[in-house]
């Protein structure tokens, strides 16, 4: 397997323009007579699909939800970045970029990002003409906010549900589309295999949920916009559909995976309560422009928080990070939180907690004005802790949020199979080791609206227009027919234990060897828990009900069954990445101060996975990072 | 927080195997719950106890479980969403009942939201009037700087609180008529409030309303409940702004006819 990035030359503030100029395009009259799959329907998918659809494609549109505007995009709360500079604060595109790369402690692709950064403050214009409405200023122009890892203010929000208005802006661009006949939606569809005929991909496979059928969809290109796996935790901040099936299911067809090990632990999530919790609510990262974060000086001290003197507090992240404070980016804090509790300064019944204090800004600024920009997010934690945060500190702890790994794509957001494309938080691409609040909204909908539908084209100009394959042909069939075998070998096995159990008890795995802190010994370990647990799971699952109807217990299983697979390359990838850096953190890699240590010399590269069959370890293949705009530098926010 | 209870609940719930079949209400015990549970949690807990008895778990929809994919849908003790004010049921927590209770647990009940299992149901008719005309047309790269067109922020803070809505469907569930206006008068607010969505104000007003129609929402009577049971809180001023938008638009096209399943 050869790794080309496909980066253009020339410039890397010229690269994007320039390839553009020197793409291929197609005859808007040819361009119906081609047929684009797109799975996944949140900010990459739904704004993918509308802007294909717009362009003259036929497109077809896969989720399971029963809406595209359920997807899980809509959870996202703080808000999206953009170098607009509209508050003259010295941002840039090149800002921009190199906070990304900063933030991603050098291990992303320079052209990718610096793309990301140039579409940007096209995001927020086409965003605006669709109606999102963003935060004004009295002046009736946009306001903006701070978020981690950036000493300016270029993210723009709508209170506290950015996601779910950018999410509508493209759920409606998508309805328009299908309203026109040009794109075709299949809700409540789960992909279940991807479709390859002599090496290219040319559809997939889906089950419909409701009546169970076995559907093959072909089709000139397929795009893969599905989402993170963060699920793989059991609990994670990611809704409960959240899933891996499609890029596993392309993965084990020959798309590499890069970077697995690259997951983000979120800093302020509400803690764990007990072993029925089924999910973990994130609490915004904008709460850290105005909370200040701190645990008790003393180890156990019990007393209420308002009890607690200022000088028998610490304040550890405006202690240890003087110049960004609270707003150190995530990964650090989330380290942070732990290494606190860790040392028994933790807060709340179960001592994995530390507290987000208001109380300084409600004084200086009054409650009226905090309520104005959190209220959403006071209420949603009050309604879950049945603690009223205006009043007492709010508690939160470290949750898995969204994962940095993905399947590998090269400029043109093309996997290593020709034809996939992989959008959104499904790639690898833009964030490297850790990913910035606020730029998860950013790269999805860039993927999906400006980059996407051009890279797509440039590709669709090289294949034949006109019906793909026969649909009998013997790929289509053997995909159909694997499918099917899968689903009755879950049904068959008529054993003890829900799927629920085998999610549960790998999150547990995971999350203690493959979380915040990892160790060779740990992920050895795993390696040995995960093959048994999964023999089990494979020997005494129990499925409810039939594979011919809806079936949540069916659904669930197939599910577990891929997060199996997939936790055992990531806690591989994790193994074999003998370096700190961002999000991937090995306790023998760090700086005396307990920073993360990376090593350049060994592994300034991505590491993506070869699938090699059942039972064969896969091979680690390496891109070498090259950079050229940026020096690599130790990731310093003190 | 409240230190952490256990109940012991009684749950009869809807079961119905799929749109052909009849349904009827099944009874369920919940022993032990944990007060700091949410609600669907608790209903976690009663499905894995089915799935071991070799019983079929109870389907319902839910996603996000954070109040805001609008998956959710059930009404619990006559309540859509049930009884705490601007509370998804994902967001409900087993500390809003009493030890011995009897809860019963529905799905949303509509003409235009054909029951597909227990608790689920196809609500894929308030797409269809997103798809009539629920949006601005603006196709990608057409857009113009983001900063060229001022809003006054009284009017976007207007549009964002009419935005706010999940697409949950508890309006028509809670409705005697199942009627959609307070589903279709926020979207059709929001877009009348910001200058991007004049060019197609009117246009949108008609199409929505007569997809609305086609979907055979019932009509609206004033009763007011839909705002009540709103999780978001969208408001019945909606729908006075959508009645003024359409009487206008009457006066400005002839209507259309809408045909209904569009995708």
């Amino acid at each position: 397997m050869e790794l080309k990035s496909n980066i253009p030359d020339g410039p890397l503030e010229k690269k994007w323009e320039k390839y553009r100029n020197d793409m291929k395009l197609v005859n808007p009259a040819n361009k119906r007579k081609y047929k684009i799959i797109v799975v996944g329907s949140g900010l990459a998918g739904a704004s993918a699909a509308a802007s294909m659809a717009e362009l003259g494609y036929e497109v077809e549109c896969f989720c399971y939800q029963d809406s595209p505007r359920r997807a899980h995009s809509i959870a996202a709360q703080g808000g999206i970045n953009a170098a607009k500079n509209y508050h003259n604060d010295g941002d840039s595109v090149f800002r921009l970029f190199y906070d990304t790369v900063k933030g991603g402690d050098f291990r992303a692709r320079e052209a990718n990002v610096h793309r990301l950064a140039e579409v940007s403050v096209n995001i927020i214009d086409q965003c605006v003409a669709q109606g999102v409405p963003f935060a004004r200023e009295y002046g009736g122009l946009l306001d903006n906010r701070s978020f981690g890892g950036a000493q300016v203010s270029r993210t723009f929000y709508a209170r506290g549900q950015t996601g779910q208005q950018l999410l509508l802006g493209a759920y409606q661009a998508l309805e328009r589309q299908i309203g026109l006949g040009k794109v075709k939606m299949h809700t409540r569809h789960e992909m279940q295999e991807l479709i390859l005929v002599d090496g290219v991909a040319k559809g997939i496979v889906t089950r419909d949920m409701l009546t169970g059928e076995i559907e093959s969809h072909l089709a000139h290109a397929v795009c893969l916009a599905t989402g993170g796996y963060a699920p793989v935790f059991f609990l994670s901040t990611n809704a409960m559909g959240c899933n891996t099936t499609a890029i596993w299911r392309a993965y084990k067809k020959g798309a590499a995976f890069a970077n697995p090990c690259y997951t983000q632990i979120h800093p302020t999530c509400i803690p764990v309560t007990g072993d029925h919790q089924s999910k973990l609510t994130l609490m915004s990262e904008s709460l850290r422009n105005d909370g200040r974060v701190w645990v008790p000086k003393k180890p156990g001290d019990k007393r209420a928080p308002k009890d607690i003197p200022e000088d028998e507090r610490d304040y550890y992240l405006e202690r240890k990070y003087p110049s960004y404070g609270n707003l150190a980016p995530r990964d650090i804090a989330s380290r942070a939180a732990k290494e606190a509790c860790d040392n028994g300064l933790g807060v709340g019944e179960t001592g994995r907690g530390v507290y987000l204090d208001f109380a300084d800004s409600i004084k200086r600024l009054g409650q009226p004005a905090i309520e104005e920009k959190y209220g959403n997010l006071f209420e949603m934690y009050e309604r879950i802790t049945d603690e009223n945060p205006y009043k007492v500190p709010m508690r939160i702890y470290p949750a898995a949020h969204y994962t940095m790994g993905g399947l590998w794509v090269d400029y043109n957001l093309m996997s290593t199979i020709p034809g996939l494309f992989v959008m959104g938080e499904a790639n690898f691409s833009d964030h490297g080791a850790n990913r910035l609040g606020a730029s998860a909204l950013m790269q999805g909908l860039a993927d999906g609206y400006f980059v996407a539908p051009y890279t797509v084209g440039n590709y669709l100009a090289g294949v034949k227009s006109g019906p793909v394959v026969a649909a009998d042909h013997a790929a289509v069939k053997a995909a159909e027919t694997a499918v099917k075998e899968r689903i009755d070998k879950l049904m068959a096995i008529k054993g003890k234990k829900t799927p629920t159990h085998f999610h549960r008890e790998l999150g547990k795995i995971m999350w203690e060897h493959c979380g915040m802190a990892r160790t060779e010994a740990g992920l050895k370990k795993a390696l040995e828990l995960i093959p048994k647990l999964r023999e089990e799971f494979w020997s005494d699952l129990l499925v409810s009900g039939t594979g011919d109807e809806l079936n949540q217990s069916l659904e669930r299983a197939g599910r577990v069954a891929d997060f199996f697979e997939l936790g055992e390359l990531m806690c591989l990838d994790a193994l074999e990445r003998r370096e700190s850096c961002g999000g991937h953190f090995r306790e023998e890699s760090q700086t005396p101060d307990g920073e993360a240590q990376r090593d350049d010399a060994n592994f300034c590269h991505v590491a993506a996975w070869e699938y090699k069959g059942e039972g064969q370890v896969p091979e680690r293949h390496v891109e070498p990072l090259a950079f050229e705009s940026v020096h690599l530098a130790t990731r310093s926010y003190k | 927080m409240s230190a952490e209870k256990t109940l012991n609940l009684t749950l009869k719930v809807w079961r119905q195997k799929n749109a052909a079949s009849e349904g009827g209400f099944e009874t369920y015990a919940a022993p032990g719950v944990s007060t700091d549970m949410s609600f669907l949690e608790m209903l976690d807990v009663v499905n894995e106890g089915l799935i071991t008895q070799g019983a079929e778990p109870i389907a319902f929809d839910h996603d996000c479980r954070e109040g805001i994919c609008g998956t959710c849908s059930m009404v619990i003790n006559g309540r859509p969403h049930g009884p705490k004010e601007r509370t998804t049921a994902c967001q409900l927590h087993v500390r809003s009942f009493k030890d011995g209770d009897t809860i019963s647990i529905e799905p949303w009940r509509a003409k235009a939201f054909p029951v597909r299992k227990d608790l689920v149901v196809d609500r894929s008719a308030f797409d269809r009037i997103i798809a009539a005309g629920g949006f601005i047309s603006a196709p990608t790269g057409s857009a113009q700087d983001a900063n060229a067109l001022p809003i006054p922020k009284e009017n976007a803070d207007l549009a964002m609180d009419a935005a706010a809505c999940i697409g949950c469907g508890a309006c028509v569930a809670v409705c005697p008529n199942a009627s959609a206006m307070l589903f279709v008068s926020a979207k059709i607010s929001q877009l009348a409030l910001l200058p991007q969505g004049q060019p197609e104000r009117y246009i949108r007003v008609r199409d929505m309303v007569a997809q609305m129609d086609a979907e055979e929402f019932g009509s609206c009577t004033n009763h007011g409940e839909c705002e009540t049971a709103c999780p978001k809180g969208i408001s019945l001023e909606n729908i006075a702004r959508m009645n003024r938008d359409y009487l206008k638009a009457s006066l400005i096209y002839r209507p259309k006819v809408a045909t209904g399943g569009a995708g």
